[in-house]
């Protein structure tokens, strides 16, 4: 299976990724960098990592989206290519319009950074097939712009199409309908706000994520 | 010449710094606030003769997110 993940200036979580996918893939996944203006050939997944990029500013991820290799990114998608956005990822993916909504400050306003428990709500897609549809687990959140927000059409629509992929079990930060991530309508493109990617080996006191990256590796390899 | 561009949420899109600022200002003793709603004004260095639509493009494209905000350009 063939990975990459996307740089941007202030991405903080691109090594924590490319250490996860490599884990589960055995392949060290292309690192690129935003200004670039071509895809490597052939991938079978690209990962947008979390952190800052362009340090937040103007609104979360909305810079990023406008990176020259995004356009390519979004390209990518359109042709089914999988596409996978964590925390900022998941901001520069609704920036993009690949994915509907928009991620806006936590409602109660404080950074959150700790484990939270998470309903698998879509088992049946590339991304979470290694998980049980109604299943729970835990996997971190970091975030400040989290609070996912579409109109009521859109969410309707997100729910009775089966693009809710992950729902908090528990209050994080007001997000609607309690939406963690969310997938496009053709399914090949996954954006959330939890890292799976912090949670692949033990040492890092919980392998929940781990799935995520063994699912795809099983429809991807 | 500038251009102005004023970006608000749109109404209806919870507002949770707005509500806080709210709060706050409920605090310093002002209860006849019964909202808030935070915005941002950018204000571009333009060259003569860029039109209003030009503006409103660059709006649609990065400066607002029309999923969540209006926008509203001025031209001076």
């Amino acid at each position: 299976m063939k990975t990459a993940v996307v740089v941007f200036p202030g991405s903080n979580c691109d090594r924590d990724l490319a250490v996860a996918l490599e884990l589960v893939t055995g392949r060290k996944p292309a690192m690129l960098w935003h200004d670039d203006t071509s895809l490597p050939e052939g991938l079978d997944l690209i990962a947008l990592p979390g952190g800052f990029s362009h340090g937040d500013y103007l609104r979360s991820g909305a810079i990023a989206a406008r990176a020259p290799l995004m356009r390519e990114v979004i390209a990518a998608a359109g042709k089914g290519t999988p596409v996978l956005g964590i925390c900022n990822g998941f901001q520069v993916l609704t920036e993009t319009g690949l994915l509907p909504g928009a991620l806006m400050r936590n409602a109660g306003l404080d950074f959150v950074c700790r484990d939270v428990a998470l309903e698998v709500v879509t088992a049946d897609t590339p991304f979470t097939r290694g998980y049980k549809a109604g299943e729970t687990v835990t996997i971190p959140v970091a975030h400040h712009d989290g609070n996912f927000q579409a109109d009521a059409d859109t969410l309707d629509r997100l729910e009775q199409q089966g693009q809710v992929a992950f729902r908090y079990a528990e209050e994080v930060n007001g997000s609607a309908r309690g939406i963690a991530g969310i997938l496009s309508e053709k399914g090949n493109v996954l954006g959330m706000m939890p890292h799976p990617e912090r949670v692949v080996e033990k040492a890092h006191g919980g392998t929940d994520g781990r799935a995520l990256f063994e699912g795809l590796l099983t429809v991807l390899a | 010449m500038k251009a102005r561009v004023t970006v608000s949420l749109k109404p209806g899109v919870l507002d949770p710094q707005g509500r806080a600022i709210r709060h706050a200002l409920d605090g310093l003793g002002f209860p006849e606030v019964s909202d808030v709603r935070v915005g941002k004004i950018i204000e571009l260095d333009v060259v003569e003769g860029t039109t209003e639509e030009q503006v409103a493009e660059m709006a649609r494209k990065l400066l607002a997110n029309t999923v969540i905000e209006n926008f509203r350009v001025e031209l001076a």
